[in-house]
């Protein structure tokens, strides 16, 4: 009994980690129909730069500051290329953000080096942990969980309750009458960049104690947060986030079942399994926005 | 085919020819490992052309399809079979060629299947799976097509990483020379470079001249038709979801065709070939060289591959990569050979006397 719940609860800290990931996909996604696959990326700067940071200052204002540099990053990419390349297809620009997304690894490669590193446990050292029927917890986990949920119920009263918010749904629901009702399209598409850079930077931080960040940890975790925005529906942050944590569940489970070599082909033929049967993701609607061709 | 792209066909075999020459004679023939390499790389990229540029689907997972034909042609010809060694139909399958016996790199005796018949295994393999994958997989669009073939080429990564059979993190070494005829090899010596080198960039050409007659035909005009709106296809009464699992199964084989030859010519075959980096590579590949432009992608796909093998960027071979892809696309996201062209056609246009203001029109004009 206690070892399901383990397994179920290192399942779901894993998965909020992709749904933070695929939070971003959506956002971006949503605004301007590029899947921003440099969104790994921003987890592992945020990582990075917070470590760099937590050496100087005390850990809350490194990442802090970690956040506010990352989201600068976001922004800065949309307003330096994305703005600028009007007439490109999106499949156009989603290359551009591989490319992007190899460039921003190698660069930290350079920057920084291929070291694994880590921020300090928020509370508590890697030995301590809580016991909760029988399972062992990190106290780190009730950090990333705590996290991810402030971001979403953040997210949806932003979305719903604030102008911006409503404006940015507004865009992603038909651009051109947005701007006919006097929307700013561009900065709307740079806020966006500039949240999915700040939200990425905060998962990197959080999870920076307990899953290590290194130069490279970017490609797998995009793959992931894809995985996970797609299994939920495009488009739809809030599918996104329950998206991730099916994606971290059937993981940890698989592991359980297979060997652990296998961990990933596992989850990624539970995710097939799952597109055959609902080709828009679990929630997605035939037509929706989700279904937007390349 | 109307007609035979014979002036391009010329001027890469002319440039082929002469990039032989030059290296031989310049005692730099090791730059001709790296050319028989990215010609064999340019094939997936030539057939993944096909299905992205021509018919507007995406897969993310032709690292697996490389995969697929590379690890069938290895473990087939590199495991030694015992049951074959004395008894009737072991004898029977040797005389059809089908297993051969060979001594291993310490000289003991083995018998294994043939190249040939391993390459038509892997060939029968990808085609099955490349159904089975793609049958369903193309219903779905876009992004979750995307997805779909990205899953692929992980699941396909996980399973020769994890598995013993396939050599797990090692890969596969010690895979024999593939003897295709009498006086050409596939292999990595030194001796057989030259013609290994004509053979691949003639495989190379051959598929390109297949693809340019593919798609001047009634299949390329019905795959661009679902490029350009698959429901307005399918009300012309195009079998859309045939045609794109047709371009699907062509493109997988193509790939998995290049993968049997690059593992004889490597000897080897390591799980990083399946890795999803290899497969947006190749989609890149096909992006910088103007997605529905097959010189372009040759041109760009060999370059760039050459470049990386040659490791001519050192530590920043992937950094430099990225930075040309993002410049091309941004630039010229018609691939860049479009530009040139329009450049090299307006100033023939000039030299051969025409106004001063012909060229610099001209020259925006295709721009």
């Amino acid at each position: 009994m206690h070892q399901l719940l383990q397994y179920a609860l290192s399942g779901v800290t894993v998965g909020s980690i992709y749904a933070v990931v695929a939070i971003g996909f959506n956002l971006i996604y949503r605004t301007t129909g590029i899947l921003n696959f440099a969104q790994g990326e921003f987890v592992m700067l945020g990582g990075m730069t917070a470590v760099s940071l937590a050496a100087f200052v005390p850990l809350p204002v490194a990442v802090a500051g970690a956040v506010g540099i990352v989201a600068v990053c976001g922004g800065a990419m949309e307003i330096l290329l994305f703005r600028r390349l009007r007439s490109h297809s999106l499949l156009h620009m989603i290359v551009i953000t591989i490319g992007l997304s190899i460039v921003v690894r190698e660069a930290a490669l350079h920057v920084w080096d291929e070291k694994v590193r880590s921020l300090p446990y928020f509370t508590g050292t890697e030995c301590s942990s809580v016991r909760i029927l029988g399972a062992a917890i990190s106290p780190q986990v009730f950090w990333v969980l705590g996290t991810v949920g402030v971001v979403v119920l953040a997210l949806h009263v932003f979305f719903r309750h604030t102008l911006t918010g409503k404006a940015m749904r507004a865009c992603s629901s038909n651009p051109e009458a947005a701007m006919l009702s006097g929307i700013n399209i561009r900065n709307v598409r740079t806020l966006t960049f500039t949240l999915s850079g700040a939200l990425g930077a905060l998962g990197g931080c959080v999870i920076s104690p307990m899953a290590m960040t290194q130069y490279n940890m970017g490609t797998g975790l995009a793959i992931k947060g894809f995985a996970a925005a797609i299994l939920g529906g495009l488009g739809n942050p809030m599918a996104g986030v329950a998206g991730g944590i099916l994606v971290g569940l059937a993981e940890s489970f698989s592991v359980s079942i297979m060997p652990a070599a296998y961990k990933d082909a596992t989850a990624f033929a539970i995710l097939l399994g799952a597109l055959l049967v609902r080709p828009h993701g679990l929630f997605g609607s035939n037509g929706a926005e989700g279904a937007r061709e390349l | 085919m109307k007609k035979t792209p014979v002036v391009p066909v010329g001027i890469v075999a002319a440039v082929l020819a002469a990039l032989q020459l030059l290296a031989t004679a310049f005692g730099r023939e090791y730059y001709l490992t790296e050319l028989i390499m990215a010609a064999y790389y340019s094939v997936v990229v030539l057939g993944l052309c096909l299905l992205m540029g021509y018919a507007g689907q995406i897969s993310l997972g032709h690292g697996g399809f490389f995969a697929i034909g590379g690890y069938t042609s290895a473990i087939l010809t590199t495991r030694h079979l015992p049951w074959a060694a004395g008894t009737d139909w072991g004898g029977w399958l040797q005389r059809a060629g089908v297993l051969a016996a060979r001594q291993d790199l310490y000289g003991t005796d083995m018998i294994t299947v043939t190249p040939t018949a391993a390459f038509a295994a892997a060939m029968a393999l990808t085609l099955a799976v490349s159904l089975l994958i793609g049958y369903p997989a193309l219903r779905l669009k876009g992004h979750y097509l995307a997805m779909a073939t990205l899953g692929f080429g992980l699941i396909v990564y996980r399973i020769v990483l994890g598995s013993e059979f396939a050599g797990a993190a090692d890969g596969i070494t010690s895979v024999p020379p593939w003897r295709i005829t009498p006086g050409l090899v596939l292999s990595g010596r030194r001796a057989v470079r030259v013609a290994n080198y004509y053979a691949a960039w003639g495989f190379a050409l051959l598929v390109v001249l297949f693809l340019i007659h593919v798609t001047r035909s009634r299949v390329g005009r019905a795959l661009r038709s679902i490029h350009g709106g698959e429901t307005a296809a399918n009300a012309m009464g195009i079998h859309t979801a045939g045609y794109k699992l047709k371009a699907f199964v062509i493109s997988a084989l193509l790939t998995a065709a290049a993968g049997c030859c690059l593992t004889h010519y490597n000897g080897g075959i390591w799980p990083s070939e399946a890795g999803a980096l290899k497969s947006v590579r190749y989609v890149a590949l096909v992006a910088a060289g103007g997605m529905a432009n097959l010189w372009g992608v040759l041109v760009i796909s060999t370059v760039l591959t050459f470049l990386s093998l040659r490791g001519c960027f050192g530590t920043f071979d992937h950094a430099v990569f990225g930075i040309i892809l993002i410049a091309i696309i941004s630039l010229a996201p018609q691939g860049p050979l479009k530009p040139v062209a329009a450049w090299l056609r307006a100033a023939g246009r000039a030299l051969r006397g025409g106004r001063a203001g012909d060229f610099a029109g001209a020259r925006t004009h295709h721009a």
